[in-house]
C-alpha cells in the first residue's frame, strides 16, 4: 500500500518513478547491488506494463497497437512555438474591403486552340509564345511591336509581384515568423579591413549636413540665403536658462529653493563635524569623572573649597606621582 | 544588402521544413561529441550511448578544442553544431586530471544552451561484457521503459534535474500509437546517495502470466555505469517559462455550430449551400468517360433529338 502511494507512472513516456524506496543497507558487492536494483526495476516496469497492456488495443498484422496517453511529465520545448505570420498587404486590403478568395478551376478553356489548358505553368492558356496573331487596336501606334509590348508588360508585372513579396517578407522577418525554408542572406559580405557598405543617406540627414556646411562663413551663416531644402544647423549645446533673481511666487521662489538645496546638501555632507556624538559622549564622561575625582580629593584632604589652596595642593601631588613613576622604574630595573 | 534565399530543390526545402518549429514536438536529436582529451573508457561510453539512440543521434568523432559548455564563450561552437545538425540535446565527453571521465549532458532551446548536468562515469561495464541470449537483444529505435528508483530523485535538486535530463535523453520518440509486440527494453536508474546514480540498460523478457499482462523479466544487456554528479546549471526562470510553453496553454478557439444538450448530448448545425443545379455538369459530359464512348452517346442523342454542337478537338 505504502509503495503504491509513492509510485508515479507516466504512461506517455513509459516511465515509472518510486520516490519512497531506499535500500535498507547498501550491499557491499557490485553484483548484489545491481541485482537489487533490477529487482526493484522489474517491479516498476511491471507497474507500467499493467497499465499499458490494459489499454484498449486494436489488432494489427504486426501486433496489438495501443493508443498512448500524452506524457504527463512536463519537459521543456526544443524550439519556440511557431509564430503566426503577419498578414500580407493584399490580405489586409482584402479584409478591409471584404474580398474573399474564390476557388478557380485549374484548367481553363482556351478559345484559340479550342482545348482545355492549364491556368498557370507549362502549356498554359494564353501563353505569349503560343499567340501567333494579335488583333490590332485603334490605340496602337505605328512602328511599335505589340508582341514586345506584351512581353515587357508581363515582365513588369512579375517585377512588381516580386517587389511586393519582398516587402511582405520584410514584415515577416520583423515578426520573427520567417518560414524555415526562406533564409535572409547577405548578397555581398563586406571584406574585412574595408569599410562597410555605404549606407543610403536619408533626406533628413542630408538637410542637416547642408545646414551645418552653410555655417562655415564669417558670419556663421547668419546673412546667407538659405537654399531650398536646407535646414538650420542643429543646436548641439545646451540651452542655458537663468532663474529670476527677484523673489516672488512660483518661478521667483525657485532661486531660493535652489540655493537652499545646495546649502542643505553641503550641511548634510559636513554634519558629522558639527556634532560628533561619540566625541561628545566621551567628553561628557571625562568631565564627569574629573568632577568625581575632584570631589573625592576634597573629601580626603578635608580642605575647604578655596581655589588658591587647591592650586597649591595640585603641584606637590603631581610631583609625587612623577616620583612614584621613577621609583617604579628603578624597581623594575 | 540582404536578400531572401529559397532552396532551389524540393528535397532541400522539405528537409528545411522538417527543422521548423512545431506545435507538438515528438523528440529531440542528440549530438554526441568529445573534447580535446578523452579516455578509452569515455570513448566507449560515448559510442554506446550512440548505439542506444542510433536512430536519433549524431556522433562527432573529432576533437573539439573550443567546447566548454560551463564556461562563457565555450558554448558558441556547440550552438553552431546544434544548428547544423538540428540536435537539441548533447552529450559531451572530456577527460582531465581534475574531472576524470567527465560527461556533460545538456539540452538546448532554440539552439542555445538551456541547462547542463555534469557527471563522472565510474564502474562502467560495456555491452560486450554481458552474456545473454541474443534473441532478447533490443531492436533499434524501440520505445523503452524507464524506471527511476530512490527518494533522491525527488528530494535532491541535482538528482531531480538529472532525472529529467536522463528521461529526455533516453525516452525515445514521443508516440501516440505503440505496438505492444515491440516493447523490448528498459532503463533502470537508481539513486544510491545524494550524488550517485546507477544506470543500467536491460532487455525485457515477456513471460506468460495467465492474464493479458505478461510477466516482465529484466535481463541486463548493458551498458551499465555509475554516474557521479559534479556540476549542474539550471535555466533561468524567464527561459524556463518560455520553454515550458505549450500550444495547450493558448486559449482555445470557440467551436462554431456545435452546441450541447443535456438529453441529446452534442448537437451540431449543418448548413447546406444552395444547390445550383443549372451550373452542374451533365453526366454525359463527364471527363472521366472515354472519349469514344462519350462521342457515340452524343451521336446517338443527336440522331434522336436536335443536333448538338460538338466540342472542338475532333478535327
Amino acid at each position: 500500500m505504502e509503495e503504491a502511494r509513492t509510485m508515479q507512472v507516466d504512461l506517455g513516456n513509459l516511465m515509472a518513478f518510486d520516490s519512497g524506496h531506499h535500500f535498507p543497507s547498501l550491499p557491499s558487492s557490485r553484483e548484489e547491488l545491481i541485482e537489487k536494483c533490477l529487482e526493484k526495476g522489474t517491479e516498476l516496469v511491471q507497474a507500467v506494463a499493467d497499465a499499458l497492456f490494459n489499454l484498449p488495443s486494436t489488432e494489427d498484422v504486426d501486433g496489438p497497437i495501443v493508443k498512448l496517453p500524452p506524457p504527463t511529465t512536463k519537459l521543456p520545448r526544443e524550439k519556440h512555438l511557431p509564430k503566426p505570420k503577419p498578414p500580407t498587404k493584399w490580405e489586409l486590403f482584402a479584409k478591409a474591403k471584404g474580398i474573399k478568395n474564390r476557388k478557380k478551376d485549374k484548367v481553363v478553356y482556351d478559345e484559340q486552340t479550342g482545348t482545355w489548358k492549364r491556368r498557370y505553368g507549362y502549356d498554359r492558356v494564353n501563353d505569349d509564345r503560343d499567340v501567333p496573331i494579335l488583333e490590332a487596336k485603334a490605340t496602337d501606334e505605328v512602328g511599335s511591336d505589340p508582341f514586345a509590348e506584351r512581353r515587357a508588360e508581363k515582365k513588369k508585372r512579375v517585377e512588381k509581384q516580386n517587389k511586393n513579396r519582398m516587402q511582405n517578407l520584410k514584415q515577416v522577418v520583423k515578426a520573427h515568423a520567417l518560414p524555415s525554408h526562406i533564409q535572409l542572406a547577405a548578397t555581398a559580405l563586406p571584406i574585412t579591413g574595408t569599410q562597410a557598405a555605404p549606407k543610403k543617406v536619408s533626406k533628413d540627414e542630408l538637410g542637416n549636413v547642408a545646414g551645418l556646411a552653410a555655417t562655415a562663413t564669417a558670419s556663421g551663416g547668419k546673412f546667407d540665403k538659405k537654399l531650398p531644402g536646407e535646414k538650420k544647423p542643429k543646436h548641439e549645446q545646451k540651452h542655458r536658462k537663468f532663474l529670476p533673481v527677484a523673489e516672488g511666487k512660483g518661478q521667483g521662489s525657485k532661486e531660493k529653493e535652489q540655493t537652499d538645496r545646495v546649502l542643505n546638501k553641503l550641511l548634510a555632507k559636513n554634519s558629522h563635524e558639527i556634532l560628533n556624538v561619540d566625541k561628545a559622549v566621551s567628553m561628557y564622561k571625562v568631565k564627569k569623572e574629573k568632577k568625581r575625582s575632584k570631589q573625592k580629593r576634597d573629601d580626603s584632604s578635608n580642605s575647604s573649597k578655596l581655589k588658591p589652596q587647591k592650586k597649591v595642593q595640585k603641584k606637590p601631588f603631581k610631583k609625587g606621582s612623577a616620583k612614584k613613576g621613577s621609583e617604579k622604574k628603578g624597581k623594575s630595573k | 544588402m540582404m536578400k531572401f534565399k529559397t532552396p532551389k530543390k524540393g528535397r532541400i526545402r522539405r528537409e528545411l521544413e522538417k527543422r521548423a518549429p512545431r506545435i507538438v514536438e515528438t523528440g529531440r536529436k542528440t549530438l554526441i561529441l568529445q573534447g580535446m582529451k578523452t579516455s578509452g573508457l569515455l570513448n566507449s561510453v560515448l559510442t554506446e550511448i550512440y548505439h542506444l539512440k542510433k536512430e536519433s543521434s549524431v556522433r562527432y568523432t573529432r576533437k573539439n578544442d573550443n567546447v566548454r559548455p560551463f564556461e562563457s564563450g565555450g558554448e558558441t561552437s556547440l550552438e553552431f553544431f546544434s544548428q547544423k545538425t538540428d540536435c537539441s540535446t548533447f552529450v559531451f565527453g572530456s577527460h582531465s586530471k581534475k574531472r576524470p571521465d567527465n560527461l556533460i549532458i545538456g539540452r538546448m532551446y532554440d539552439h542555445h544552451i538551456y541547462d547542463l548536468v555534469e557527471v563522472g562515469v565510474e564502474n562502467f561495464k560495456s555491452m560486450e561484457s554481458f552474456v545473454y541470449d541474443k534473441k532478447l537483444a533490443p531492436k533499434m529505435g524501440s520505445k523503452p521503459f524507464i524506471a527511476f528508483i530512490g527518494e533522491g530523485f525527488e528530494s535532491v535538486e541535482e538528482l531531480k534535474h538529472l532525472k529529467e535530463v536522463l528521461l529526455e535523453l533516453f525516452r525515445g520518440e514521443v508516440v501516440e500509437n505503440l505496438n505492444l509486440a515491440g516493447v523490448d527494453r528498459a532503463y533502470v536508474c537508481t539513486a544510491l546517495s545524494s550524488n550517485r546514480v546507477v544506470f543500467t540498460h536491460c532487455a525485457l523478457r515477456l513471460k506468460k502470466s495467465g492474464t493479458i499482462v505478461p510477466r516482465m523479466e529484466l535481463v541486463e544487456v548493458g551498458p551499465s555505469m555509475d554516474l557521479v554528479l559534479r556540476r549542474h546549471r539550471l535555466p533561468n526562470d524567464g527561459l524556463r517559462k518560455e520553454a515550458m510553453k505549450t500550444a495547450a496553454d493558448k486559449p482555445k478557439k470557440k467551436e462554431k455550430n456545435v452546441g450541447r444538450d443535456v438529453i441529446q448530448g452534442k448537437i451540431g448545425k449543418v448548413y447546406i449551400p444552395d444547390q445550383q443545379l443549372g451550373d452542374m455538369n451533365l453526366p454525359n459530359k463527364a471527363k472521366g468517360v472515354k472519349r469514344e464512348r462519350r462521342e457515340a452517346k452524343m451521336n446517338k442523342q443527336a440522331n434522336g433529338h436536335a443536333p448538338k454542337k460538338q466540342k472542338g478537338g475532333s478535327n
